[in-house]
C-alpha cells in the first residue's frame, strides 16, 4: 500500500520566500492526483519534498506507513519522471532503463524482463541500444518513463512531463500516460500547469495558488462546482467569464443585474442561497460553454440575452463570440452557423443553472 | 507530370554539386586569407626551431647562410643530446613523471574541490570560490620564496629537495586552483535533474558524482588534464630554484642550464631539445582532442 500523506506541510526559502504554506493532502493507494496551479504556486515544490529532492521546513510527509522527512530520495522507493527528461546521456536506453535495478543488484535476468516488459508496453523496443542524443523528444519522453516503470516503485510523481513536447505528441503521449496507469497501477502525483492534462488524466484534481490548496476534488467537481474564483478561473478552457453585477429582489425572486439594460433571473432553487446578497456588489461567473447560441426549446433556467458581435474566432466545431456588457469583455461559444456577423445583433442564452456567484470580499463562490 | 518534377529537381542538384556559385569560393578564401596572419605567428616560431635543430653547426654559424633554410638534414645534434647530455635517460623521464603525478594529484583533488564548491549549499560557498581564483592569480615569482621555506622544512625529515618530488609537491599549488576553476564553471552547465535523477534511482552523492556527473563531465576534465599537463610539462621557475643535481632536472631547466654554458649556446642541440620536448605535449592534444570536443551532454535534456 502506497497513500501519500501530507501534514502541515511548510517550505520556506531564505528568510522570507513561503513556497509551500501548510499544506494537507491525503493521496489513497494506485490513485492519480493531480496538481495544478499557475507558475510559482508552489506544486513542484510539493513534489520536490515527496521525492526527498527539497527539505521540508515544517510538517510531515508519509508514504504507506513510513514517515519520510528524514529519508534520503534513494531510499524512499519513488521514481520520478522530469520535465526535460534528465536522461543518462553517456548510457544507452536499456542502460538508462536499467540503471536503477543495477544500484540495487538485482538478477541481471530480472533486469532484462523487467526492461523488455516496459519498453513492449511504451513501444520502445528497437531504441534499447541507442543513446539519448538519437532520440526525439516523443522518444526520450518514454524512455524518461520507462526508467520509472522497471523499477515498480511504490510512487510515481511526474513534474510536468508533457510540457517540452509539441501540441500533437502532447495529447497523444497524455492518452499513453492514462493507458499505463491503468496497466501499471500505482500512486501517481502529477504535477502540470495545463488544466486539460489535469482534467484528462486525473482521478483528483488539487489546485494550488501562492502555496496553499484552493480546492481538491474529482475534474468533475472542480469543473461545476469551484469552491474559489480562483479555481473557477482556473478550470476550464476558454475560461470562465466573470461580470460585476448587483442582486436585486423582483417580486418573489432575484435577479442578476449585469447593466441597466440587462438583469437576469436567477433559478428558484438558488433563492434563499443567494437572499442574504441582495444590494451588495457581486460577481458572475458563467463559462462560455453556458452562453450559447439561441435554442428555443432550451431548458426553464436559459434566459435569453442580447448581444452585439464584436470579434469571432471560429474553432472549427464552435466559434467563440466576444461582446461586450457594460465595459467588460464576455464570451460565448456559439455553434458555427448560428453566429451573426460582427456588429451585427445576436441573441444568446444564458443557462442560468450553470451560474456561479462569487463574493468580491472573500473571492469565494457563494 | 511527376516524372517531369523529380527529373528537373534531379537536374538541380547535379548543377550544385558540380560548380560552386563563385561568391562562395570568394568567401571561403577570404576565411582562409584572415587566417593566414595568425598561421605565420604561430608557426614560425616551429618551423625556426625545426630547421635550425636539422643544420650542422656549421651551417648554423655561418652567417653568410640564411636562416630560414637548410641545405641538408644533419642528425649531430640529436645525437649530441643521446650521448652528450642525459635528456633522455633523466630530463624526459623525470619530466614525464612529475607531469604524469602532479597532473592526477592536481586533477583528483580539483574534481572534488569544484563539485564542492558548484554543487553544493554551504555558508561561504561563494567567498571561497573566489579565494581560489584569487589564488591562482598569485604569481609564481612571488610564491617560490615560502615554498622554499616550506620545501627546506620537509627536507628536514624526508630529504626531497634537489629531487622530483619537490616538484611534483609544489605544482598543485598552481594546478589545483586552476583545475577548480576550470572544472567549476563545466560542473554547472551539467543539468542538476540529471544527478536528482541518479539520487531517486538509488544513488548516494558520491555514486551520484562517479556514476553520472564525472561521464558527463569528460569533455571537462579533459580540458583540465590536457592544461594542467601542459603547465606541469613547460613549469620553469619552480624547477630551476627546487633542483641543482643534474640528475634530477626536468627538460625545461635541463635544457637551459646544460645547453647553454656561460654565452656558449648549443643553438642545434637546443632546438632539437624544443623540438622533442613539444612531442609528447602534441602526442597527447592528438589523442585527447576528439573527446575534448565531442559534447557528451547532447541528449541529457531537451
Amino acid at each position: 500500500m502506497a497513500e501519500i500523506r501530507l501534514q502541515d506541510l511548510w517550505k520556506r526559502y531564505g528568510a522570507d520566500v513561503m513556497a509551500v504554506r501548510g499544506i494537507n493532502l491525503d493521496i489513497e493507494h494506485n490513485e492519480f492526483v493531480a496538481l495544478v496551479g499557475p507558475s510559482g504556486c508552489g506544486k513542484t515544490t510539493t513534489l520536490r519534498m515527496i521525492a526527498g529532492l527539497e527539505d521540508i521546513t515544517g510538517g510531515q510527509i508519509q508514504v504507506g506507513d513510513r514517515v519520510v522527512n528524514d529519508v534520503p530520495p534513494r531510499d524512499r522507493d519513488i521514481a520520478m519522471v522530469f520535465q526535460n527528461y534528465a536522461l543518462y546521456p553517456h548510457m544507452s536506453v536499456y542502460g538508462n532503463m536499467s540503471f536503477g535495478l543495477r544500484l540495487r543488484k538485482t538478477d541481471k535476468a530480472e533486469i532484462d524482463r523487467r526492461v523488455m516488459s516496459a519498453a513492449e508496453i511504451l513501444n520502445i523496443g528497437e531504441l534499447l541500444e541507442r543513446r539519448p542524443g538519437q532520440l526525439s523528444g516523443g522518444q526520450r519522453q518514454r524512455v524518461a518513463m520507462g526508467r520509472a516503470i522497471v523499477r515498480d516503485p511504490q510512487v510515481f510523481l511526474f513534474d510536468e512531463p508533457l510540457s517540452n513536447l509539441d501540441a500533437k505528441l502532447r495529447v497523444q503521449m497524455r492518452t499513453e500516460i492514462k493507458k499505463i496507469h491503468q496497466r501499471v497501477k500505482t500512486t501517481v502525483v502529477y504535477v502540470t500547469h495545463d488544466q486539460v492534462e489535469a482534467m484528462t488524466l486525473a482521478d483528483r484534481i488539487v489546485v494550488m495558488n501562492h502555496g496553499v490548496i484552493e480546492q481538491v476534488g474529482s475534474p468533475d467537481e472542480m469543473y461545476n462546482n469551484p469552491q474559489t474564483r480562483f479555481v473557477a478561473s482556473f478550470i476550464g478552457s476558454p475560461a470562465m467569464n466573470f461580470i460585476d453585477c448587483g442582486i436585486e429582489q423582483t417580486g418573489a425572486g432575484l435577479a442578476i443585474r449585469l447593466s441597466d439594460q440587462v438583469a437576469l433571473g436567477v433559478p428558484t432553487d438558488r433563492t434563499d442561497r443567494y437572499a442574504p446578497y441582495v444590494g451588495k456588489d457581486m460577481i458572475f461567473g458563467i463559462r462560455p460553454e453556458h452562453l450559447t447560441e439561441h435554442r428555443p426549446h432550451a431548458e426553464e433556467t436559459t434566459q435569453d440575452l442580447q448581444i452585439q458581435v464584436e470579434v469571432l474566432e471560429p474553432m472549427g466545431m464552435d466559434t467563440m463570440v466576444f461582446f461586450d456588457i457594460d465595459g467588460t469583455e464576455v464570451c460565448g461559444r456559439s455553434e458555427p452557423r448560428s453566429v451573426s456577423d460582427v456588429g451585427e445583433a445576436m441573441t444568446l442564452s444564458v443557462n442560468m443553472d450553470r451560474m456561479h456567484l462569487i463574493d468580491p470580499s472573500t473571492d469565494m463562490v457563494v | 507530370m511527376n516524372s517531369s518534377v523529380s527529373m528537373t529537381t534531379g537536374g538541380g542538384a547535379a548543377v550544385a554539386e558540380n560548380k560552386v556559385p563563385l561568391w562562395r569560393r570568394r568567401k571561403a578564401m577570404a576565411n582562409y586569407i584572415a587566417l593566414l596572419p595568425y598561421l605565420a605567428f604561430a608557426l614560425f616560431p616551429f618551423y625556426i626551431i625545426f630547421i635550425t635543430s636539422l643544420k650542422s653547426k656549421q651551417e648554423i654559424n655561418n652567417l653568410g647562410k640564411s636562416p630560414f633554410w637548410t641545405r641538408g638534414i644533419e642528425w649531430e645534434n640529436f645525437t649530441f643530446l643521446w650521448t652528450d647530455t642525459v635528456f633522455f635517460e633523466h630530463w624526459m623521464i623525470n619530466t614525464f613523471i612529475v607531469t604524469t603525478v602532479s597532473t592526477i594529484i592536481s586533477v583528483s583533488i580539483g574534481i572534488l574541490a569544484a563539485y564542492a564548491l558548484a554543487r553544493l549549499r554551504f555558508k561561504g560557498v561563494e567567498a571561497f570560490g573566489v579565494a581560489v581564483f584569487i589564488t591562482y592569480l598569485v604569481p609564481q615569482t612571488l610564491l617560490f620564496l615560502p615554498l622554499v621555506d616550506v620545501i627546506n622544512f620537509i627536507d628536514d625529515f624526508i630529504p626531497i629537495r634537489d629531487t622530483y618530488w619537490s616538484l611534483i609537491l609544489t605544482y598543485p599549488t598552481f594546478l589545483i586552483p586552476f583545475v577548480t576553476w576550470l572544472l567549476m564553471g563545466y560542473f554547472r552547465t551539467i543539468p542538476f535533474e540529471v544527478e536528482e535523477c541518479a539520487y531517486l534511482d538509488g544513488c548516494t552523492r558520491l555514486g551520484a558524482l562517479f556514476r553520472v556527473v564525472l561521464p558527463m563531465a569528460i569533455p571537462g576534465i579533459i580540458c583540465a588534464i590536457l592544461f594542467s599537463y601542459t603547465l606541469s610539462w613547460n613549469e620553469f621557475l619552480y624547477s630551476l630554484v627546487f633542483i641543482q643535481d643534474e640528475h634530477a632536472k626536468t627538460v625545461s631547466v635541463g635544457v637551459f642550464t646544460e645547453l647553454i654554458r656561460g654565452d656558449i649556446y648549443f643553438w642545434g642541440s637546443l632546438m632539437a631539445a624544443c623540438m622533442l620536448g613539444t612531442v609528447p605535449i602534441v602526442i597527447l592534444y592528438g589523442f585527447l582532442m576528439d573527446y575534448y570536443t565531442s559534447g557528451l551532454t547532447q541528449g541529457a535534456i531537451k
